[in-house]
């Protein structure tokens, strides 16, 4: 059986990627931006995962204004890099996994979520910045480390799907995932956001405690996030701040317990608050366990905190 | 038509691309994609009125794609990840785009900018709804607190200080 191991939450600013383009991560500028991913990449490498599933949205790359798919999933074997308008960035082609992707759409649309499928994509900066900042840079010629399944989220044209829309679509794909009968250990970016508006007389709108609290909900209380109306979003993150009802299915497609085990927040990078997190799930034996002897709760507690620490302990080996 | 009124037009200095202005702004926005390619981008230069002929473009849509009024290209129906093409076809950084549209130098934005960004305060609403959402947790907690110490005086010292405590315990790593 497949199965959901951890979900990231990761900014996808398209100047990171320029800055890792162009050789300037070592700047002070972007140095504090590239210093809160590095434990993240640490991570990553020893928890090599079989494949990704990747929510982010096209930015006037793939898609135009001819057709906008609310949610689009890919399910080509490959997905090269889209010329943005300084031709393609220089990172190997996003390799697919189809069989996993068309099982996801088979399973969510007879959950009731219509999804567009997409068997031939490019893919722009709103996907390959996160897989930068989470697996290192990767030479044009050389592999990622692990194939993906994108799925592109319409937050450009308003209305996006709700937040709530998209945690139950996460759920879905929860479910999906682990009906698959291959043993894969998934993880799951949401991607975008923090905090930023780009257009208009108020771009420049960064509001940190807005991002702050997302993500202490995001990993507590995320229920409290389903909630939150689009006007919210836009008032207080900024109009293109809405991206963040991306990191929601993220959030659905974990379990309802999940353990915070890393968290970076830095202000800005180019128009836009920078946010990370990684949230794990637990192992689910332990959680069965847990559950069946919970009759006394301060134990279940203590428990708790030791898979926390263990938890840490692995991350940072 | 004049255009249908949303809760959203209450936000200040904000355009939002909605399925109106994106079915308004069509013609706009197919302009600035054709703009990712060389040869476009070559021609549209040779002759900015003669090029954006071929996009059934209003006349006000064209008066503001020719003085480069990003703002009024927003307002009739452009989207900023469109009309950042045109920007970049002028050999513009984002960031000059964004500074245009506030009104701002380039130099003064990027300051704002590394300053923490424009505040939020005294930038949500045109009508003086400036209240934080409640979805903020400081705030809902302060709320929570007061509406306990409304009801139930004894919950009072724990919910205030559960509420005080809580900036502390947020863990940046």
């Amino acid at each position: 059986m497949a199965r959901i191991v951890a979900g990231i939450g990761s900014s996808h600013v398209p100047a990171i990627g320029a800055a890792i383009d162009n050789g300037k991560t070592e700047e002070p500028y972007w140095k504090r931006v590239f210093s809160g991913f590095v434990k993240s990449q640490e991570w990553m490498r020893e928890l090599k995962p079989d494949v990704a599933i990747i929510v982010y949205n096209d930015h006037a790359s793939a898609f135009s204004v001819e057709m906008i798919p609310t949610f689009a999933l890919g399910c080509a074997v490959e997905f090269p890099p889209a010329d943005e308008g300084w031709g393609p960035r220089p990172v190997p082609v996003v390799q697919g996994h189809p069989a996993l992707a068309s099982h996801i759409a088979q399973s969510v649309i007879l959950d009731e979520f219509d999804l567009t499928i997409c068997n031939k994509m490019e893919v722009d900066h709103g996907m390959t910045v996160p897989m930068n900042l989470l697996f290192g840079k990767v030479d044009k010629d050389a592999h990622w480390p692990c194939p993906v399944v994108p799925l592109a989220v319409n937050v450009v044209m308003y209305p996006p799907p709700t937040g709530h829309r998209c945690f139950m679509l996460g759920r879905a794909i929860r479910k999906a995932v682990e009906s698959y009968p291959e043993d894969l250990k998934v993880v799951i970016f949401g991607t975008g956001g923090l905090s930023h508006q780009i257009s208009g007389p108020r771009a420049g709108l960064i509001n940190s405690k807005w991002d702050k609290s997302f993500l202490d909900n995001l990993s507590k209380d995320p229920q409290k996030l389903v909630k939150i109306p689009h006007i919210d979003y836009m008032r207080e993150a900024g109009a293109e701040g809405i991206e963040m009802v991306m990191w929601l299915v993220m959030r659905g497609a974990l379990d309802d317990k999940a353990d915070e085990i890393y968290r970076f927040y830095t202000v800005p990078a180019s128009n836009t608050a920078v946010g990370h997190i990684i949230l794990a799930n637990r192992p689910r034996g332990a959680a069965k366990k847990a559950a069946t002897k919970s009759k006394r709760p301060a134990v279940k507690h203590k428990r708790a905190a030791a898979r926390v620490k263990s938890a840490v302990r692995r991350s940072k080996r | 038509m004049a255009r249908e009124q949303h809760d959203y037009d209450d936000i200040p200095g904000t355009f939002v691309f909605d399925a109106e202005r994106s079915r308004q702004g069509f013609g706009i926005n197919m302009f600035c994609m054709s703009l990712m390619k060389d040869d476009n981008r070559k021609a549209f230069k040779a002759n900015e009125a003669e090029y954006l002929k071929k996009f059934n473009l209003t006349p006000e849509q064209t008066d503001a794609i020719l003085k480069r009024d990003y703002n009024r290209m927003l307002e009739l129906g452009g989207n900023i990840y469109f009309t950042a093409k045109l920007g970049a076809t002028d050999g513009h950084s984002f960031q000059h785009l964004a500074a245009v549209m506030t009104g701002a130098s380039q130099q003064d934005y990027a300051a704002m900018m590394l300053g923490g960004g424009r505040p939020v305060e005294g930038n949500r609403s045109r009508s003086g709804k400036n209240v934080p959402s409640k979805f903020i947790s400081a705030a809902a907690a302060k709320k929570a607190a007061k509406r306990a110490a409304a009801t139930k005086p004894k919950a009072k010292a724990s919910k205030a200080s559960k509420a005080k405590s809580k900036p502390k315990s947020t863990k940046w790593k």
